[in-house]
């Protein structure tokens, strides 16, 4: 079974409420950079690096991180690891880092971007925002800072985020 | 296409165009990891790797170091010279040998041509080649064809030429096979005794006019004379064939076109190309050098990932 359970609207919604925490916290931004990680996150963090430029006029430092050489599943996996293409044209030391993906479920790609970050060197901070949080399935000590929409869901069930012209909707997929 | 068609690097022959550009891009993000402040990444840290060496080497043995410790490899290093090869041992039981002590990959240098395809057969470890006799050296080939992408673009229908002694060179032949695949028109230019016979049934243009090949083509592999493999006399003097084969300032700018020069080295300096052209910015050479690790990390990545 395949339902929605975010649609665009609402999906807009939270990146709007999610600039507004992200201001809260972190004013104009002036020491402030956000780095989304590679592949699924990166339009995520494109729409809320958008919405603060068109709600605060805020030009946020950006950055998307590709988290594949630091992987702790490589050779224990049938899936092929291959990389994506990192951009990060600003310098992380002394920075606060805001780490942007999708979805948060085993929390393991987190903690490849947190080794990853460590080779661009030592950020003031580094804090998490996520659109979806799959609470129950989390494999190491790690939670967002930053929630799109909290969700319950099965180990079996499958959360897609599906794109489209920078509009967003989320399915879940039940008994597939 | 999300993997290598096969377990080995055995030669460029082997492999489908599919895997090289695979291993070009996966390339370019070592490429970017080599220009962070620390060049490292724990990808392979659970993986171990012997370097055996049978032949001298220097460059390629400290590019594929270099890679292995970049990508946080147990690195172990092996050379004939020092091991029990000089009391009779075969290739068979020293590389089991080495298995024994539960390595998962192979680096080689033989001299003997199919050195690897034979322990392939034989051995339960990813084998890369790094050159086998007057055979194949795929790696410097996938590095030269990565260096010419990245100065000129996709390589089909670019012309290069490769000079020297093709005979000897199994730079060479791994870079024929890679620029056909890549849909390159390639030539090969040198004194007959230099050129194997029959070479153009694979598919190759021949010419023993140096300043002809250079108007022809978008790009010149240097090939090094190997004064090691000569005893016998395949041209009168070194003189000789640097005054016929060999590329100077004047001739360079002597051409229409500016043309891009490579070369594998070590270089003889005033032999296959004077200093000058050495270092001019025509000349891509240290570039080859830099993505010879970067190429490396990716071949190593990607083997290890088959398991």
């Amino acid at each position: 079974m395949k339902r929605i359970i975010l649609n665009y609207e609402q999906v807009d919604l939270i990146i709007t409420r999610l600039c507004h925490q992200l201001v809260e916290n972190h004013e104009d931004f002036s020491n402030t950079a956000l780095l989304a990680l590679q592949p699924r996150g990166i339009l995520f963090g494109r729409a809320i690096q958008q919405k603060l430029k068109a709600l605060f006029s805020i030009d946020a430092t950006y950055g998307e991180l590709d988290t594949t050489f630091h992987r702790d599943d490589f050779r224990r996996t049938d899936k092929p690891l291959i990389p994506n293409k990192i951009n990060i044209d600003f310098n992380i030391e002394k920075k606060r880092i805001i780490i942007i993906d999708d979805v948060l479920y085993t929390g393991r790609s987190i903690r490849a971007a947190l080794d990853a970050i460590n080779d661009y060197g030592r950020p003031n901070s580094v804090e998490l925002a996520t659109l979806i949080n799959r609470k129950y399935r989390r494999e190491v000590p790690i939670q967002p800072d930053y929630v799109g929409e909290q969700i319950d869901s099965r180990a079996d069930d499958y959360v897609k985020v599906e794109w489209e012209n920078s509009q967003c909707k989320v399915w879940i997929i039940t008994d597939k | 296409m999300s993997q290598l068609s096969s377990k080995h690097l055995l030669g460029i022959k082997d492999i489908t165009l599919a895997d090289i550009k695979l291993i070009f891009q996966t390339a370019d993000n070592f490429k970017e990891v080599l220009n962070r402040p620390i060049k490292k990444v724990p990808s392979l840290r659970d993986v171990t790797v012997a370097n055996v060496f049978f032949e001298n080497s220097t460059r390629t043995k400290i590019s594929f170091e270099l890679a292995e410790k970049r990508l946080s490899a147990d690195v172990v290093n092996f050379s004939s010279a020092s091991s029990s090869v000089k009391k009779g041992e075969t290739l068979i039981d020293t590389v089991n040998n080495i298995l024994a002590m539960k390595v998962d990959m192979v680096v080689m240098r033989h001299p003997a041509p199919g050195a690897h395809q034979f322990l392939s057969r034989h051995i339960n470890a990813n084998i890369i080649n790094a050159g086998d006799g007057t055979h194949e050296h795929p790696t410097q080939a996938l590095l030269d064809a990565f260096s010419l992408r990245e100065k000129m673009g996709d390589l089909n229908g670019k012309k290069i030429v490769i000079v020297g002694d093709i005979l000897h060179s199994r730079v060479a032949l791994s870079n024929i096979y890679c620029l056909q695949k890549l849909g390159a028109r390639v030539r090969v230019c040198g004194p007959p005794t230099l050129l194997p016979k029959h070479i153009e049934s694979l598919g190759v243009e021949v010419s023993h006019n140096l300043k002809d090949s250079l108007q022809w083509c978008d790009a010149a592999n240097m090939l090094r004379i190997q004064l090691e493999r000569q005893e016998d006399k395949f041209f009168p003097s070194l003189r000789e064939y640097s005054l016929q084969y060999g590329v100077s300032l004047p001739l360079l700018q002597s051409l229409q076109n500016e043309i891009v020069l490579m070369h594998p080295g070590p270089i003889n300096r005033g032999v296959e190309i004077t200093s000058e052209v050495a270092d001019s910015k025509q000349s891509i050479i240290l570039d080859q050098v830099e993505n010879g690790v970067a190429i490396r990390m990716a071949v190593l990545y990607l083997l290890a990932a088959r398991t």
